[in-house]
């Protein structure tokens, strides 16, 4: 197998390679490997935090796949399933949710345009709505309630409750992602780096189809 | 000194299991069923196909281990960085090897697990608790009356729930703590758990299944003559039965036993214990 | 390959005070000591209990002195109580499998070597870094806890199969508190182990520097983050399993309760409808993923170490990547064959035995290419050495037996015995293990800038070989010969209850106590050479990855502000023309046509 790699123009083999052997002779500082390496300060590439981002997603994901057989097995083997109407405030829910990542999506484009004043606004705007999401889970949670449907009465307002909680759990934590972003608004805009908003407007986004996700999976299997 | 060592314990390590496998000093016990044959055939056949891998891989390990030590005498070793025809070629024949295996087997799976019993075999359940096992036999009526939970009390020797005076289908019904049954003849169990997993295993019997609480699980076999020539204890017929799913303190004595009769001893047993109801 | 808005967030500045240097330090070199010692404490406290279960199997009525101090209700008058020893070998196994397994090898080894092997300064996020690692702290804590609860440590196993985990102390003893604290430390351990399955992935993808192909990667490498991934994906399926048992537990819900329960008489009413064998399905299938990413590391550093001490490369490099990742990929397909006689339908059954038959090629293959390796090879028999060339022994011995179990018909006769004991434990508990030995002979001239005593590692080497040995392959035996496993005495089964057996089990626990006390030496040679050992010199093992660029222990930054640039494969020895029998990855040596 023929294998040859010609040296970098900069460097001359003996030179280095006298160096590079020695392997007996202590630290030798920074191994002794001069010329051949760069000195650009290391950095962590925007890459890095979008695939993070990305992996901590497929995580999550694997979760509610989990939740979800769960539910499709319980079901089918149920004597004992009695459908739970899913109270009517949830479609308002889902409305103002999507509404969120509508003024997520404002809220980046004026942090690429630098105006820290309305990527801020929108922010907020977006916590907020966020915040009302949760607030009309609840409502949600108080309907069923006060029809006497709480956790354990069936195995489908479990998954009820299971699901919307496990839900909105994830979602106050991109609303605690989403303050924290505020905080540093003004920072951010000026510094041209968009990554962290980028990161949670993906989280967001995903938090955001995954409501969507359950909502039918809720209407058509509960 | 290290690698002949090591080459030398790994030869042996290898000789002395192979050995011990090969004169079956702690092997199965005898099969006293009709499936049971086949499943011994594959787990020697098994057996065989893995003792050789065994011995070529760790015959090998050692042999290059001596061969191949650094002497010190500067010869170098060879630069390969592998040989994709020698990778296909394995690849290919473990893959043949090792599902061909496994479609061998599909044979006695299938009989045993994807098919029922014949229509007019003997249905007996098995039911299981923490940490006993009882045995319902339908009586001449052939049907297995309800259980209601509600009613379990084994302080009374109701272990099954049955309400005799009720339920028409209960009054025959057999409870006992033996699983008794006749030779040669076709049985069916259907597995019941009161509380927890457990798992019935009969060794002699060939025969292995989880008792899921909520389902009710069937599995069925066929004793051959083999079961009354042998027995445990010298009692021709009588063999253990153990649970293998953990299911609490006392899965360690959870066990009762299985005896096989001639048919009309069976019949006669049975007649027995139902005078005792 | 920075992108244009890249910003130097994380040449983070190296600490100066105890608490960020060593405590809730973001490096990742002590970040992967810590793992290793937590690792370390686990395992000792995980084959303690295994040997007072050895004791009491072939000695049940025994006194052991003091072990009513452990639990006053488990052993009162130092007698175990069969439940106790149930706790301690569901307490054994978790320890073992979740933070001896699943720490050490992944998150020990690799937060150490993974980013200087790829030429980085530290992982990609070394703030979640070292969140993973108090956060799997916690759960072991948590753990730990359920020792000292009144119902005691739960005895469910570490497969917790409801509706004995699920129901609570009316299951009996053993299922109280502890079952709580056991799922609530698993789940924290999940939250951990994929805080860390994240970093290692983004870090493999993004932080590669200059040259360091994907095929260039060392084998540890291409490990760690395929272990990654299955961790990623398998323990959130895990964490959910655990909610759902949870809820059944204090929330009254009946996802694996089903009806009409009754326990020593007593009706249990509220439960409804719920499958036991639900659980079973989530749990295996994170389980089998699981045991993979136990051993996949442990293939990677094997390959790694019989490379350089066999002076060739690795032979076959990209078979042994793709079988790696054919062996994540299957993981998640043979989950079932836990399952061949649980109830679940036999088709589907089958359907398993065939997946988990093919799983067995990948992992044929890469015992091929191991021999491979050391063939024509010139064999330096270091201790590392040794512990690897034990790895492919045990190895062999650990996968042909899994062979049987893989076929229905056949697991009919060796399911829940002590054939399937023998099986994992050659497999995880050994073969694993001494992966793990080897990559701490190996790396520790790196990590702590010192030499262990190879005297000591060899006896330690030749007495724990043989030891394990002595100790497992006995259990195929007997569990051909039927004995059942997670009894805590044999002598109410009549056929168990017999010279033949008993006399086996002896062998196995008198060896186990003497390969358990030679640990003791492997521990005063560990913690002696970090100390007291001879100073290490930067590449000992003439090795060519490029952990071996940087001095021993390497500087805060790992590289000194400089970036390495990689020209070649990582197993490059023997090249000949060369002017060494290695070539470093980052040499410029331009090298002869082969």
């Amino acid at each position: 197998m023929a294998t040859t790699i010609a040296p970098p123009k900069s460097v001359t083999p003996a030179a280095t390679f006298g160096q590079g052997r020695n392997g007996a002779g202590g630290s030798g500082g920074n191994g002794g490997h001069g010329d051949r390496w760069g000195s650009a300060p290391w950095t962590v590439p925007d890459r890095a935090y979008r695939t993070g981002m990305w992996m901590g997603i497929a995580g999550i994901v694997m979760v509610f796949a989990a939740f979800t057989s769960a539910l499709v097995v319980r079901r089918g083997l149920a004597t004992d399933w009695v459908p739970t109407a899913l109270p009517h405030i949830l479609y308002l829910n889902t409305f103002v949710l999507v509404a969120s990542s509508l003024t997520l999506e404002l809220s980046r484009r004026s942090v690429r345009a630098g105006d820290g004043v309305r990527f801020r606004r929108w922010l907020y705007l977006t916590a907020a709505l966020g915040l009302a999401f949760v607030a009309g889970q609840w409502t949600a949670w108080r309907e069923l309630a006060s029809r006497g449907v709480y956790l354990a009465t069936n195995p489908s307002s479990s998954f009820f409750y299971l699901l919307t909680a496990a839900h909105g759990i994830h979602l106050m934590g991109g609303i605690t992602a989403l303050l924290t972003l505020a905080l540093r608004a003004k920072r951010l805009a000026a510094s041209g780096r968009l990554v962290p908003v980028e990161v949670t407007s993906i989280y967001w986004h995903f938090m955001d189809g995954l409501w969507i996700y359950l909502l039918i999976l809720l209407r058509v299997r509960l | 000194m290290a690698a002949l060592a090591l080459a030398v314990l790994v030869a042996l390590i290898t000789i002395v299991s192979v050995a011990i496998f090969w004169g079956h000093y702690w092997w199965f016990p005898v099969d006293i069923s009709t499936h049971g044959a086949a499943m011994d055939h594959q787990f020697n056949l098994t057996l065989i196909i893995c003792g050789v891998v065994f011995i070529a891989s760790q015959l090998g390990l050692a042999w290059f281990v001596w061969k191949y030590r650094d002497r010190g005498d500067g010869r170098k070793a060879a630069y390969y960085h592998g040989n994709n025809a020698l990778e296909a070629t394995w690849t290919t024949a473990a893959a043949i090897v090792f599902i061909g295996l496994n479609l061998l087997g599909y044979r006695i799976w299938a009989q045993t697990r994807f098919t029922g019993p014949s229509p007019g075999a003997l249905r007996i359940e098995v039911w299981a608790e923490q940490f006993q096992w009882y045995f319902r036999y339908p009586g001449p009526d052939g049907e297995f009356g309800p259980s209601h939970p509600e009613k379990m009390n084994d302080a009374i020797g109701n272990y099954l729930g049955l309400d005799r005076e009720h339920d028409q289908a209960s009054k025959d019904d057999i409870v006992t703590a033996t699983l008794g049954i006749p030779a040669n003849r076709e049985v069916e169990l259907i597995l019941r758990s009161k509380d927890v997993d457990h798992s019935f295993y009969c060794r002699e019997l060939r025969v292995h299944q989880d008792v899921v609480p909520g389902m009710e699980i069937p599995v069925h076999f066929t004793t051959t003559d083999e079961a009354l020539k042998h027995g445990e204890g010298g009692t021709p017929g009588r063999y253990e039965i153990v649970c293998t799913q953990l299911c609490g303190l006392g899965h360690y004595k959870m066990r009762a036993f299985l005896q096989v009769m001639p048919e009309q001893e069976f019949e006669k047993w049975l007649q027995q214990q139902a005078a005792m109801q | 390959m920075a992108d244009a808005h890249a910003e130097a967030v994380h040449v983070h500045k190296e600490p100066t005070r105890f608490i960020w240097k060593y405590v809730f330090s973001l490096d990742h070199k002590v970040i992967g000591k810590q793992y290793y010692f937590l690792a370390l404490f686990s395992v000792f406290v995980g084959m303690c209990l295994s040997i007072l279960m050895r004791w009491h199997l072939v000695w049940p009525d025994a006194h052991i002195p003091g072990l009513h101090w452990l639990s006053a209700a488990g052993a009162p008058n130092d007698q175990m109580t069969p439940e106790y020893y149930l706790s301690l070998m569901t307490m054994h196994a978790t320890l073992m499998v979740f933070f001896v397994l699943t720490t050490a090898p992944q998150s020990g080894f690799g937060n150490y070597f993974l980013p200087i092997q790829i030429g980085a300064e530290d992982m990609a996020f070394p703030r979640l870094n070292m969140l993973s690692f108090w956060t799997t702290f916690a759960g072991l804590m948590v753990l730990i806890s359920t020792f000292f609860v009144a119902d005691g440590p739960p005895l469910s196993g570490w497969t917790a199969y409801p509706p004995l985990s699920g129901l609570g102390s009316v299951s009996g003893p053993g299922e109280g508190l502890g079952q709580d604290l056991w799922i609530i430390s698993i789940a924290i351990f999940c939250v951990g182990s994929l805080l860390g399955a994240l970093n290692f992935i983004a870090t493999l993808l993004e932080l590669r520097t200059r040259g360091m192909k994907l095929m260039r990667l060392p084998l540890t490498c291409w490990a760690w983050f395929l272990t990654a991934i299955l961790a990623l994906l398998s323990f959130a399926v895990l964490f959910s399993a655990g909610v759902l048992l949870l809820l059944d537990r204090v929330g009254g819900t009946s996802f694996f309760v089903p009806a009409g329960e009754v326990i020593s008489d007593k009706l249990i009413r509220g439960h409804a409808g719920g499958s036991p064998l639900l659980w079973q399905h989530l749990f295996w299938f994170f389980g089998h993923p699981e045991v993979y990413i136990a051993i996949l590391p442990g293939m990677g550093i094997t390959s790694h170490i019989l490379s350089c001490f066999s002076r060739k490369p690795v032979f076959g490099y990209r078979a042994m990547a793709y079988s790696m990742m054919a062996i994540g990929f299957l993981s998640f397909c043979v989950w079932g064959h836990h399952m061949f006689v649980s109830g679940m339908s036999p088709y589907t059954g089958f359907a398993f035995s065939v997946m988990t038959m093919a799983i067995g090629v990948p992992s044929a293959i890469k015992t091929f290419n191991w021999l491979g390796t050391l063939w024509r090879g010139r064999l330096q028999l270091t201790t590392a050495m040794l512990f690897s060339l034990g790895f492919v022994s045990l190895f062999v011995s650990g996968g042909l037996s899994g062979l049987f179990l893989a076929q229905p018909p056949v697991d009919v006769n060796l399911h829940a015995g002590y054939f399937v004991v023998g099986h994992f434990h050659m497999v995880m508990g050994v073969a694993a293990i001494f992966a793990m030995f080897a990559g701490t002979f190996f790396w520790f001239p790196k990590m702590f800038g010192r030499m262990m005593n190879e005297t000591l590692g060899k006896i330690h080497f030749w007495i724990t070989f043989v030891g394990v040995y002595c100790i497992f392959m006995p259990m195929h035996f007997l569990g051909i010969a039927g004995n059942i496993r997670r009894y805590s005495r044999f002598t109410e089964v009549i056929f168990l209850n017999t010279p033949h057996m008993i006399g086996l089990h002896e062998f196995m626990s008198i060896a186990a106590f003497v390969t358990g006390a030679a640990q003791l030496i492997f521990l005063f040679n560990l913690f002696w050479s970090m100390f007291k050992g001879p100073k290490a010199p930067q590449n000992p093992w003439h090795a060519t990855s490029l952990e071996w660029t940087v001095p021993s222990p390497p500087p805060f930054d790992n590289f000194g502000g400089r970036h390495p640039v990689v020209h070649h494969g990582p197993y490059e020895y023997s090249v000949p023309g060369a002017a060494e029998d290695y070539v470093m990855q980052d040499s410029p040596e331009a090298m002869a046509a082969h």
